[in-house]
């Protein structure tokens, strides 16, 4: 029987990266089972990556508090730790007049959530911002508090500092049941059991699951796909704000962005799906995402295309985060229905669990030697003198291995030794943007192989390209063992 | 200061480096990102190469070593593992090596050989999963050539470029089932010879006018639904049909590696995708030539080499007798049936007898004349028994001929009725 920790934390989406970073703070003993062989492999990796300002969410609910303090804290978090943020501003564009009165009632509910710096623009200004607007628009919202993220690797920061400041990560480990103990719960997964005197439920799309695992059913997943997307970044400077359309009882509607990395999003789309895990992108879904941008940008290259993808909404039937205690489960907390602006509240979901945990009677005892810092070399953001500096000091930077994004051997070998280490090819990329160019790992994909294999001492049989068992290579050649 | 840096050591970047020097260049680099030079011939190990230039049939790697064994003669330096990062409209060269460092060396002349790379599945956006098994037809042949690894058991091809119709032989002779070669168009891209020693040998279909409208499969390509297309390349409803594969190699195309031609405000032809080049090779940028798949995509390295010869001399005579610029530009336009023109401008007074001009048809033609023409004159034809998107064409004009246009020249196709 292992060790009762201080608290469990079930999924290491960016809701369970933000709940560790902020538990970490803290003399606490933190464990967070992760089913996939990477954090950020659900939601997190695949949404549209805005750091919304908070005009949106009903006052009052939860969802809006925890948006508009979520936006602060983030900003603060990717400061500090590290990660590619761009406080772009976004604009909600009007059609017509209907949309016109939308955008009053959104500055209005903008202001009771306590958002600043909102402004309705007339055309005139608003095309002197954004010159490719369709001349259809006639007016929108900006919103400056509006920001633009690395999702992924927002995620992973949080929990590298979470692990870092003594935070226990152990991946592969599926939770298949959760029983009720003396002094807590019992945890056990597909590798072993845990124990814990608290449980946090932080598994995204899968937070039912685990709820109805220890409480009577409460609430329900109703898994909602959106597709999006990334064009090349000679795209990445057709807009410089987030381009949104009015929302609708559906959603925020179809966006187009900048992203952190200088490239193009665009989507999402709706479209309820039957699988969780359904990350499968449709021609029909492409198509209603193309023409829906095209009203507000109509001049966007998609040959530039350089990949699409599609994330699954955590929606329930309650409109609004789902945060608390279960029921008849003390010390067991949900932390579901995270739906968008999931990614921006994250942050200040997690210090709200915190405190919950601490009215439940978890001591609070300031971590002493806090690591609050991450360091990331990237390379190609450098000046030409630091780079000088940087190879001589380590001639791995002076060889590149990723051709599109100027990606260094260095930097992958960086990536395979951090504090939570790539195992897979999209491992790699999602740490170091190997990859992420234009020829996708065209070229430099058979060296990342090589360079995992080499640096974790295993086959290039046995690296995966994501997924743990999505093995690339299948066997030797004929004359491959000479 | 160097008289020419030559970035890319394959067989562009070698022949422009070899002739430039035989042409009196002293001071010549050749920068090379990868461990060795030869470029993509290097993983090409099948036969096939050097028909027109050395009229034998060599493989890859033989090709490209006959130019690198002469490096050392002419006194070339070579640089491997050396990633050049950026160019300047000044000369400027910004190259990164570990064992050298960063460095910034200045050259009087520059010729860009950095060859071209493959489109992948976001530029064709192939909707569904993403699992493992899907790859670039060039990953795979560096896989399984280069370092002894099999990508798959039951393969399918999307797209029929050359790359793809030599790996569907190769996987074949590995042991695994090709299942068939899917082609978007009405005709194959890749060279007919290829088609006929590579697919019809081997019993492995080509579906014309096809293509991939969903990839399925978790972790590793399970299936992959194909639909023919209609005229206008959309697929048709009812046609679909389920192939059971473990992978799905790509070969939907190539495009010109164009990151340092773009970042130093050198002009671009949106056609072929490389940068716009004068009879000698010459860009937009003075001083600096381009070759090879940089500028266009080859199908035949023969005509790489050939072509890189013209930059190197080029570059030769830039740096040993700079002539003042004249303003004499005659530019090269595509007509009906013409999808690109290499070269896209002329200087008249320097080209000496001919002037070769290479481009492709963007569709098929059976009996066909290549007209060549200058306002409403006819200035030269050609006749052709058959030609298709997926072999390059060239032409040979006549210094006199040209010199009896006016204004720009418009080079089309037309069926031969005679
Ligand atoms: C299309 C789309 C666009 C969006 N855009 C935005 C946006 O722009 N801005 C914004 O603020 N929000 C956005 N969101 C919302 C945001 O992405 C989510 O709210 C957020 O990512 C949810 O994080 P999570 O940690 O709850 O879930 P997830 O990221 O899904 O994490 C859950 C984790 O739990 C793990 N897990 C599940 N079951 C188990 C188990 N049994 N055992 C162990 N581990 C388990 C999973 O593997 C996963 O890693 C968007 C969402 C979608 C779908």
């Amino acid at each position: 029987m292992q060790k009762i920790r201080d608290v469990i934390i079930i999924g290491c989406g960016v809701v369970g990266a933000a709940t560790a970073y902020a538990l970490a703070r803290y003399d606490v003993d933190v464990l967070i089972l992760e089913k996939e062989n990477d954090v950020s492999s659900g939601t997190s990796k695949a949404n549209s990556a805005i750091l919304h300002a908070g005009y949106d969410p009903r006052p009052g609910s939860l969802m809006a508090t925890l948006n508009v303090a979520g936006s602060r804290l983030s900003k603060t978090i990717c400061h500090d730790l590290n990660v590619p943020y761009i406080n772009c501003g976004s604009l909600v564009l009007a059609f017509s007049d209907a949309d016109l009165i939308t955008l009053e009632s959104l500055l209005e509910r903008g202001r009771q959530n306590g958002v600043e710096g909102l402004e309705i623009l007339p055309p005139e200004r608003l095309f002197e911002l954004e010159p490719k607007l369709s001349r259809h628009v006639k007016g929108a919202l900006l919103a400056r508090t509006a920001a633009i993220v690395n999702p992924w690797e927002f995620t992973l920061a949080m929990a590298e500092n979470a692990v870092e400041n003594g935070t226990t990560l152990r991946l592969n480990e599926k939770v298949t049941a959760i029983r009720k103990v003396t002094d807590g719960y019992e945890v056990e997964t597909n590798q072993d059991v845990h124990r814990a005197r608290f449980v946090i439920n932080a598994a995204g799309a899968h937070a039912d699951t685990i709820h109805n695992m220890i409480a009577p059913p409460a609430f329900r997943i109703i898994p909602d796909k959106g597709e999006y997307y990334v064009l090349d970044k000679s795209e990445g400077t057709r807009v410089r704000h987030i381009i949104f359309q009015c929302p609708t009882p559906l959603g925020k509607g179809t966006l187009v962005a900048p992203t952190t990395d200088g490239n193009l999003i665009v989507g999402p789309n709706n479209e309820l799906t039957e699988k969780k895990e359904d990350t499968v992108t449709s021609a029909r879904g492409l198509v209603e995402v193309k023409e829906r941008a095209f009203k507000s940008v109509p001049s966007i290259d998609f040959s530039q295309n350089v990949r699409n993808f599609s994330g699954v909404r955590a929606a329930t039937e309650i409109d609004d985060f789902i945060i608390g205690e279960a029921d008849g489960s003390p010390g067991f907390f949900d932390l579901a229905g995270i739906k968008s602006p999931g990614l921006t509240a994250a942050a200040a979901i997690g210090e709200m669990a915190v405190t919950l945990l601490a009215g439940r009677g978890l001591a609070l005892t300031p971590r002493v030697n806090l690591v609050t810092k991450r360091n990331k070399i990237r390379f190609n953001r450098m000046s030409v003198e630091e780079k000088k500096t940087l190879i001589s000091a380590n001639p791995d930077y002076g060889q590149i291995v990723c051709r599109c994004e100027s990606v260094t051997l260095g930097e992958v070998k960086a990536a395979l030794h951090s504090p939570i280490p790539a195992v897979s090819v999209e491992g790699v990329k999602r740490r170091c943007h190997a990859g992420s160019g234009r020829c996708q790992g065209g070229f430099c994909g058979p060296r990342v192989v090589e360079i995992i294999a080499a640096e974790h001492g295993i086959s290039p049989l046995d690296v995966p390209l994501d997924r743990a068992g999505s093995t690339i290579l299948i066997g030797r050649t004929k004359g491959g063992d000479a | 200061m160097y008289d020419l840096i030559v970035i890319g050591a394959g067989p562009a970047g070698l022949a422009a480096a070899i002739t430039a020097a035989k042409n009196g260049l002293k001071k010549i680099l050749i920068a090379e990102r990868d461990r060795e030079a030869g470029g993509i011939l290097n993983q090409c190990i099948h036969n096939g190469f050097g028909l027109h230039y050395f009229k034998e049939e060599l493989t890859g790697p033989e090709y490209a070593s006959r130019f690198i064994r002469m490096l050392a003669d002419l006194n070339i330096e070579l640089m491997l593992n050396a990633m050049v990062l950026e160019i300047t409209p000044e000369r400027h060269v910004h190259v990164i090596n570990r064992d050298v460092g960063y460095k910034v060396l200045e050259a009087k002349s520059i010729v860009l050989a950095m060859g071209c790379r493959e489109r992948t599945r976001g530029a064709i956006a192939i909707p569904g999963s993403r699992p493992a098994g899907v790859l670039t037809a060039g990953a795979a042949q560096r896989y399984v050539n280069m370092e002894g690894y099999m990508v798959g058991r039951r393969v399918l091809v999307l797209g029929s470029g050359d790359i793809g119709l030599i790996m569907a032989r190769r996987l074949t002779l590995e042991g695994a089932e090709v299942l068939a070669c899917l082609e978007i168009m009405p005709y194959s891209s890749g060279l007919m010879r290829n088609v006929v020693q590579c697919l019809d040998d081997y019993d492995i279909p080509l579906l014309l006018s096809h293509t991939i409208v969903e990839i399925r499969g978790d972790k590793r390509v399970e299936e992959a639904v194909v639909a023919r297309v209609d005229q206008n390349l959309k697929p048709i409803a009812g046609t679909e049909m389920t192939f059971t594969c473990d992978t799905i190699l790509l070969s939907v195309g190539l495009i010109p590696e164009n990151e340092l031609t773009d970042k130093a405000g050198i002009e671009i032809d949106p056609r072929t995708k490389g940068a716009i080049v004068r009879e000698n090779m010459e860009t937009s940028c003075h001083g600096i030539f381009a070759c090879g798949n940089v500028v266009h995509v080859h199908d035949l390295v023969d005509f790489v080499t050939e072509e890189s010869e013209i930059a190197g001399r080029g570059a030769a005579e830039f740096v040993l007798n700079e002539k003042s610029e004249t303003a004499d530009e005659m530019t090269l336009l595509c007509g009906d049936g013409v999808s690109y023109v290499v070269p896209q401008i002329v200087r008249r007074e320097r080209v000496a007898k001919t002037q070769t001009v290479y481009f492709r048809v963007n569709r098929l033609f059976d009996k066909s004349r290549v007209v060549i023409r200058s306002g409403e004159n006819e200035i030269a034809a050609f006749k052709r028994p058959y030609m298709a998107p997926g072999e390059m064409e060239h032409v040979k004009i006549p210094k006199a001929l040209l010199d009896k246009a006016e204004g720009a020249i418009v080079i089309s196709v037309e069926e031969d009725v005679s």
